[in-house]
């Protein structure tokens, strides 16, 4: 059984690197991405679950990183935005849809929709598209351009 | 970020999970069961509560399993609303963990957590209390196999230590007919106004309410009005307001009166459907 008291050290697979980290039980995942990592893409907004600015992957599906523990990230893997390199699909396709205004809530946008792509190869129903895109708020309301991204990654069939 | 320290278990086992629980408890520490943990990490927070330990369950193999086996289907605690949604193999139970939260959400929060939970409306809850679904709960005192019905009363009455395992729902209900209807006062996701699951079993209609009053629940008399096909809907729909265990929810949100109007026209409108032969 594992028990963590204090700080321990901890290892996490984040965009694809160990990183080994010192952290709190209590601290969470978004804290430590911006404030040991400097990875400043996750950004802190609501801080309760409701916007997705903090959006990352986790294994593949998307996760609120305001509301995970970094313990609990042990034997994941973590993707944040920067892991996506900068020309990934869904950062292309964002740029040619314009969609974003102030880039608050961008990088969850483009966390969600690089999950909703892997875990949906090919396009799904618009239903879903909608439900998947539904779990982050925008609010300078670019939710058309957002959407026309996430028809420009299909229709280019972009990987 | 969460301003004070606690301990992080992470069990292996259902016996590890419970004596931790217990070694705290005569410890006079307190500890709270962790499983997606997005309500325990709010409330932790914002400082509703101040565990001195917490433990995740979400590594024993037991809370894991989401499986049909012979008569039932298994649903692990730490299974999430979005493995549920994505398994489809209770279609009502689809339906209700997707209208929990929001997508992303869905893929933390468990049902467990769900179930456990102390915001008011546990949604998840409404498709177990009408399909005789049994619930087991590991503890202390070891582990023990309950109506889930039995055991539910407004919130799951756990013992000192206990934690859910499994839910185990008999198959006819997943191919049974059913419907789920969630109202809502604005936005598609938000907390209920009036959220209700049905059920058909022998041609009877069963059904549980979530957010019409300050707590989910199954009601035999309300059941009984709307089963008696030789009133009209609006009578029936009337009648079963009138029975609501407790007066109609209000907040500062949306009163009494309004989710008791909005009941009356949702329950209508099943009843029609219902008759008209379209559910």
């Amino acid at each position: 059984m594992v028990r963590y008291e204090n700080k321990v050290v901890i290892s996490l697979d984040i965009n694809g690197e160990t990183q080994t980290l010192a952290v709190r039980p209590a601290d969470l995942l978004l804290d430590v991405l911006r404030e040991q990592l400097g990875l400043t893409a996750a950004k802190p907004g609501c801080l309760n679950g409701d916007c997705g600015a903090c959006t990352v992957m986790v294994d593949g599906w998307p996760a609120k990183s305001c509301l995970m523990l970094a313990v609990e990230a042990e034997g994941r893997s973590i993707l944040t935005v920067e892991g996506l390199g900068g020309t990934a699909a869904v950062q292309k396709a964002f740029v040619e849809a314009n969609a974003f205004q102030c880039g608050y809530c961008t990088s969850g946008f483009l966390m969600v929709c690089h999950a909703l792509k892997t875990q949906h190869p090919s396009m799904p129903e618009e239903c879903v598209v909608e439900e998947w895109l539904q779990s982050n708020l925008c609010r300078c309301t670019s939710y058309r351009e957002i959407r026309k991204a996430v028809q420009i990654i299909y229709q280019q069939n972009m990987p | 970020m969460i301003p004070f320290d606690f301990i992080y278990y992470r069990p292996d086992s259902l016996n590890e999970a419970a004596e931790v629980c217990q070694s705290l408890y005569v410890k006079g520490k307190s500890a709270v069961y962790y499983s997606g943990g997005s309500e325990v990490i709010t409330m932790c927070r914002a400082g509703n509560i101040r565990p001195d330990a917490v433990i995740d369950i979400k590594h024993i193999p037991e809370c894991m399993p989401l499986s049909v086996d012979g008569q039932h289907l298994n649903i692990g605690s730490v299974c999430t609303l979005n493995q549920i949604k994505e398994s489809n193999l209770f279609p009502l139970l689809r339906l209700a963990c997707g209208r929990i939260a929001d997508h992303t959400n869905q893929c933390r929060i468990t049902l467990g957590g769900n179930l456990c939970g102390s915001i008011i409306y546990r949604e998840a809850s409404l498709p177990l209390l009408i399909s005789d679904a049994q619930v087991t709960l590991f503890g202390p005192e070891g582990k023990r196999t309950v109506s889930f019905q039995s055991v539910f009363q407004g919130r799951i009455q756990l013992k000192q230590g206990e934690f859910i395992v499994q839910v185990h729902i008999p198959t006819w209900a997943l191919s049974a007919r059913y419907a789920h209807i969630k109202k809502t006062a604005h936005e598609k996701i938000d907390y209920p106004l009036v959220s209700l699951a049905a059920i058909w079993k022998d041609g009877n209609l069963r059904i549980a309410f979530s957010g019409i009053c300050s707590y989910p629940f199954r009601s035999g008399e309300i059941e009984s009005v709307l089963n008696d096909r030789t009133k009209p809907c609006k009578e029936r729909a009337g009648q079963a307001v009138d029975l609501l265990p407790e007066p109609a929810y209000s907040d500062a949100k949306d009163s009494g009166e309004y989710r008791a109007f909005v009941l009356k026209n949702t329950l209508q409108a099943l009843l029609e459907e219902w008759e008209n032969g379209k559910i």
